[in-house]
């Protein structure tokens, strides 16, 4: 469909095509939406209103992940059309190396942590 | 670019180079832009994870709960949040074409991004001043790079935004002017994203711990 589009234009259409233009009331609910999405999780941090902190710290690691979607979409404007589809590419082939990366690291070096031997233990070997 | 190879009747082998047509300047510049800013998530990624294996080594110095004041924090994440709005009104006051309108906006989001800057290095010196320096422990070591590197991409960014507000100033809202303003577009927006991460990975979990 678009790519029928983007054959008869050619490239004199491309920065058209490129971009989706963007609007006030677009970016004004994408800053409506992350005021709130970063309030809430100060809030729920500077007032302790969970019960546990491990309740606390994934509610807001998933208010992160959403606030970092409404960032990409109303203020970065991505979407799946833009450059022919390559931008979304370039984004989840970067989401793969960042989840790998992350995980990885994390998930690696506390394995060795608890797989180390202790440093005074260490020490009395000698 | 195809090679054809055709054998003539000679013999003699017949090349047909046919190259990719001319395309207009800067035509692909918002998609290599892109690619760079998923280079630059790259980095951040990987202190994310650096600070994430080392966040806990206070090595018997402060840890984050002494360390953080998150009034100061919400202050300067809003800072942060407030010129990423402002930008967006330079922009699109940038489709309507109305150029002293789009410097107004720039100017407010640079004093914005000078302000988050002012209350980071405020906040730095805080702390170096009570003894947390990078030296300290392997947490602060880790946090000063993660979050050094964040103010010093948000830095980088001012100085581009004055060097666009000179451009805008002397060229108008021309092609290239645009094409610019475009890519500081999403530097700025890609580095609030990344704040995200911080404000919510580095300091608001660091309290929590």
């Amino acid at each position: 469909m678009s790519t029928d589009i983007h054959a008869a234009g050619a490239h004199d259409h491309h920065h058209e095509g490129g971009h989706a233009h963007s609007t006030f009331s677009g970016y004004m609910l994408g800053f409506v939406l992350s005021v709130v999405l970063t309030a809430i999780p100060f809030w729920l941090v500077m007032s302790g209103a969970l019960p546990s902190k491990q309740i606390t710290a994934l509610v807001i690691m998933a208010f992160a992940i959403v606030q970092i979607v409404v960032h990409m979409v109303y203020f970065l404007h991505m979407n799946t059309t833009s450059e022919n589809g390559w931008t979304m590419m370039a984004l989840i082939f970067t989401i793969v190396m960042v989840v790998i990366a992350l995980s990885g690291s994390l998930w690696v070096m506390s394995h060795l942590n608890s797989n180390m031997m202790p440093m005074h233990q260490m020490s009395g070997m000698k | 670019m195809t090679v054809a190879v055709n054998p003539s009747q000679t013999g003699e082998p017949v090349f047909y180079l046919a190259d990719e047509h001319p395309h207009p300047e800067g035509w692909s510049t918002s998609l290599g832009f892109w690619i760079y800013l998923m280079s630059d998530c790259l980095i951040f990624a990987i202190l994310f994870a650096t600070y994430g294996v080392l966040g806990g080594n206070y090595a018997a110095g402060p840890a984050p709960k002494d360390l953080f004041d998150l009034t100061l924090v919400a202050v300067n994440t809003s800072m942060l949040l407030l010129s990423s709005i402002t930008y967006g009104f330079a922009m699109l006051t940038m489709q309507q074409n109305k150029v002293a309108q789009t410097q107004v906006w720039l100017a407010i989001t640079g004093l914005f991004g000078l302000a988050f800057i002012g209350i980071e290095l405020f906040e730095f010196a805080h702390m170096i001043h009570e003894g947390a320096t990078p030296q300290r422990s392997a947490f602060l070591s880790a946090f000063f790079t993660l979050v050094g590197t964040h103010g010093l991409h948000v830095t980088c960014g001012l100085i581009w935004l004055v060097t666009l507000m000179v451009q805008v100033g002397k060229f108008g809202l021309i092609e290239a002017n645009r094409r610019r303003l475009m890519c500081l577009s999403m530097f700025w927006h890609f580095l609030d994203v990344v704040w995200i991460g911080v404000f919510t990975f580095v300091y608001l979990l660091g309290v929590l711990r």
